[in-house]
């Protein structure tokens, strides 16, 4: 017989897990956080604003239609203050969804740019990514380059790879290019671009990378701070991959659609409806936007900060400055629905 | 005569109350959307349907080819290994099918070790030579395969070794050969289980989103979670939820349909080792082959490439893995704990009263097994934080405070949620095992006067320990695999390994995911380890 004692080794300790978990409060008072962004990306910057502030920080990561949608239910019972999370379409949805409430923030009207924030002032943006072409220097001059629609072009069949259209930021760059040269032209460039394809899509934007640097395919569009984690790395064989591979920036110069710039995107935060600390919360987005936190975020994860002179990361420093869609990215949400169903017609798995 | 009612009204409330989360799927169906379901029909769905279909059957015909051969080989016959083949076996069933997804990925991909060497040592360049692509639909049918027929190795192996001695040795004397009392006595009688075990890894197939979104296959279920996070409909992908739980039913009603006549049961005499077929020469070799494969690539190949990055290039665990492990461990324990006292209360109750209400809610309360976790964890939040809403009303009019979100905000919407997703699990196993115990004992007990319960605990419990012990394994293994739901349910600053896997792996660090891997992989060796003593102790050698 295998000994069993579920009520004194198991269930109390459990039960009062239940009970008293994240309930007890601190000095400063606690604010609750439900994050899209990895516990990775995010806890440490939690913890140093706790020591700063002695404000408690309880948190749950999740993905962040779950989060919203937890939020939803929850409905005015909600423990949740400020909903965390990236892709500007998704920041767009939890505001549709009617669980954020705007609040105006002078501190951040003034640190973040307009178009990186909700203009009612339901979200503001909180971190730049970028999502250029990268290319493997070996077999591509980067002359051959010019924007992303001209990956539909002949001379890349078979020597594209994408990532499959589950991912939220391949959804945000056609709701962007959507709104660049309208649905029709979208749904051409697309199924331009499958004809292109290498392989069918699979796996993340470091798989991408890693098949650009095994000579799988030659070209990809892949999120910066990929590539960035990977010129960073301790390990030779990340370094080496990286070696191997260039950024380039589409989109740069011409009139109208072809000139708009390079896609990019932003991580950011609002404010819960039924929030029960909005002080606290309010005291965690300003240090979120603070230098110290803009700075980490550069360095940590290669993001962009969203804040002017702060600086960024010489991996970014590598890729060169850029000119961005200057979108604005509630426009990313509006159109991510199109976006989706484009990407199925156009049969982009 | 009372009481034995007694008992089937109370199956049928706690069924009821553990079907909810699925009715709620159910109910999104009232709510049409003809656009979106029209473009999905026009665009993606065909492909969706073919893609599941393939990988069921892909994923069905490989567990039992692992599963039933291995379970016959090391319940029937003696070939060298076989005694600790026989509990190694169930190893792979500790590996998550996400995270043997990627680390074979990692292996087998073009920028993985084995083909890097490939090219190293011809000097060909990828195009030039052909490999297996992993990442594919015929990678995901290989992967779950290998975590997924322990189920049917499980199930079927319990059954040959209950089956009677007599059985097999009548048919042989009646002129069978062994390999013909194979076919026609033993593995016809072991049917009811090996489905079982199929129809449990079948429904897990359908029900994974990491391996084939990984993989980049389009099933049904990345449509589900596709229309759900691309188009932020719940309400669609609840309904395309509720069409995946429509095939699974139909299924299981085609499976009873067709044993519909048929009474499995046997005199609870177990064989003694005497009579196993000794393997020799060609025979065992090739025995041993059968059986080592599985757990090869199973469970040693992947493990060693988990243990080799976590010990030499992933960043090492903090000590908050201790919390981890210890938050992983008792739920996954406090979970099949309470799973498999209701699989025994709901199996019973439909043994004493087979009457329709309570075999039909015990169908409905397995269906959740077929879900994604995230759609259960749906199902689970809205009647949960309904209920919270009513006491906060109640504590309001009293005017007290609001106690905030008792249920759908604490650990019990996450014990709720894997109940409802692993009730099946233990339900299969449990009742598989009751079902071999003659009801004329029922009918003696019954006769010298005790209750159901006391029948139950005298007779049937002990009767049927390997069956209840293994159920609590394979919830146990469950809970510590689930991911989604966790994910979504559980409370502020409380992760278990699983999340802590995800989160690095889905921030495409897979290296550094193969700690947590490799610790959850630990973790669940524990009960596979204990029900092997455990059985080993019951048997005479």
């Amino acid at each position: 017989m295998i000994p069993l004692n579920p009520i004194n080794t198991f269930l109390l300790p459990v039960v009062a897990a239940i009970f008293f978990s994240a309930t007890t409060a601190q000095a400063g008072g606690i604010v609750n956080v439900y994050s899209a962004r990895k516990e990775a990306l995010i806890k440490p910057l939690l913890d140093d604003f706790t020591v700063a502030t002695g404000i408690q920080v309880n948190l749950i990561t999740g993905k962040a239609d779950a989060l919203l949608k937890r939020l939803q239910v929850e409905g005015s019972a909600t423990p949740a203050d400020l909903f965390i999370t990236v892709d500007a379409g998704r920041l767009h949805r939890a505001k549709e969804s009617g669980m954020l409430k705007p609040v105006s923030i002078p501190v951040l009207e003034q640190r973040i740019p307009e178009e990186l924030r909700d203009s009612e002032g339901y979200w503001y943006g909180l971190t730049l990514r970028a999502r250029p072409i990268i290319y493997a220097k070996e077999r591509v001059n980067p002359d051959e380059l010019s924007t992303y629609e001209a990956l539909v072009d002949a001379q890349w069949k078979g020597r594209l790879c994408l990532r499959s259209s589950q991912s939220v930021y391949n959804q945000s760059l056609v709701a962007a290019t959507i709104d660049a040269i309208g649905p029709e032209a979208s749904q051409q460039w697309m199924q331009g671009m499958v004809n292109n394809l290498a392989k069918a899509p699979s796996g993340g934007d470091t798989d991408q990378l890693k098949a650009l640097a095994a000579g799988v395919c030659d070209v990809t569009i892949a999120n910066t701070y990929y590539l960035g984690r990977l010129i960073n790395s301790s390990k030779p064989a990340d370094k080496a991959l990286a070696s191997k591979l260039s950024v380039f920036w589409p989109n740069q110069s011409g009139a109208g659609a072809v000139g708009r710039g390079a896609h990019f995107n932003v991580s950011g935060a609002g404010f819960t409806k039924y929030g029960k600390h909005p002080e606290q919360a309010q005291a965690l987005l300003e240090y979120l936007a603070s230098g110290p936190a803009q700075a980490w975020y550069a360095d940590i994860n290669n993001e962009y900060p969203v804040v002017q002179g702060v600086a960024i990361s010489p991996a970014l420093e590598g890729f060169g400055r850029y000119k961005m869609d200057s979108i604005a990215l509630e426009i990313l949400g509006q159109n991510n629905r199109q976006a989706v169903q484009l990407m199925d017609r156009a049969g982009w798995k | 005569m009372f009481r034995s009612h007694g008992l089937s009204i109370f199956a049928v409330v706690i069924a009821a109350f553990i079907s909810l989360p699925v009715i709620v799927i159910v109910s999104y169906l009232v709510q049409a959307n003809g656009e979106l379901w029209q473009h999905l029909f026009d665009t993606v769905l065909n492909d969706y349907l073919i893609n599941s279909l393939l990988l069921l059957l892909g994923v069905g015909a490989g567990v039992l080819l692992l599963g039933v051969p291995t379970a016959w080989l090391t319940s029937m016959c003696s070939f060298p290994g076989r005694r600790w083949l026989s509990w190694a076996l169930l190893l792979p069933l500790a590996m998550p099918a996400y995270i043997i997804a990627y680390t074979y990925a990692g292996l087998l991909d073009f920028a993985g070790p084995v083909q890097s060497w490939i090219r190293d040592l011809t000097g060909l360049s990828y195009g030039d030579y052909w490999f297996f692509e992993i990442r594919s639909l015929g990678g995901a049918i290989i992967m779950m395969s290998l975590v997924l027929y322990p189920y049917v190795y499980l199930m079927a192996r319990a059954a040959f070794l209950e089956q009677s001695v007599s059985s097999i040795e009548v048919g042989c004397s009646l002129g069978y050969s062994r390999w013909q009392a194979l076919w026609k006595l033993a593995l016809p009688m072991a049917r009811p289980a090996i489905i079982a075990g199929l129809s449990l890894a079948l429904m897990e197939t359908l029900a994974d989103y990491g391996t084939v979104q990984y993989y980049g296959v389009s099933t049904f279920t990345t449509g589900i979670f596709r229309t759900f996070y691309g188009y932020g409909d719940t309400a669609a992908a609840a309904q395309l939820a509720a069409s995946l739980l429509a095939f699974v039913i139909l299924l299981v009603l085609l499976e009873r349909y067709s044993r519909r006549r048929a009474r499995y049961h046997s005199a609870a005499e177990s064989r003694a080792r005497a009579d196993l077929i000794p393997l020799s020469g060609s025979k065992a070799i090739m025995a041993c082959v059968i059986c080592l494969s599985p757990l090869m690539f199973g469970f040693i190949i992947p493990a060693t490439q988990l243990l080799f990055w976590a010990v030499f290039e992933a960043e090492p665990l903090g000590w908050d893995f201790v919390g981890l492990a210890w938050n992983s461990f008792s739920l996954a324990f406090l979970a099949a704990i309470i799973a498999v006292i209701l699989a025994i209360i709901l199996s019973y109750a439909k043994r004493t009263k087979p009457i329709k209400p309570v075999r039909t809610v015990l169908a409905m309360a397995g269906f959740g097994y077929a879900l994604p976790g995230t759609i259960i964890a749906i199902g689970v939040l809205i009647p949960l934080a309904w209920l919270d809403h009513r006491l906060i009303d109640i504590f309001g009019s009293w005017g007290w405070d609001s106690p905030g979100l008792l249920l759908s905000g604490s650990l019990v919407a996450l014990l709720f949620a894997y109940t409802v997703r692993f009730l099946a699990v233990a339900i299969g196993s449990v009742q598989s095992g009751l079902e071999k115990v003659k009801p004329s004992l029922d009918q003696a007990g019954r006769s010298m006067g005790h209750s159901p319960l006391d029948i139950l605990r005298k007779i049937h419990v002990p009767l049927m320990r390997s069956s209840i012990l293994t159920a609590v394994l394979i919830v146990f293994v469950d809970v510590l695999k689930e991911l989604p739901a966790t994910l979504i349910l559980r409370p502020f600053n409380f992760n278990t390994m699983a999340v802590r896997a995800y989160e690095l792996a889905s921030d495409e660090r897979l290296v550094d995911a193969a700690p947590a891997s490799i610790m959850i992989v630990l973790v669940g060796l524990i009960p596979v380890l204990m029900l092997h003593a455990s059985i080993a102790r019951r048997r005479p050698h």
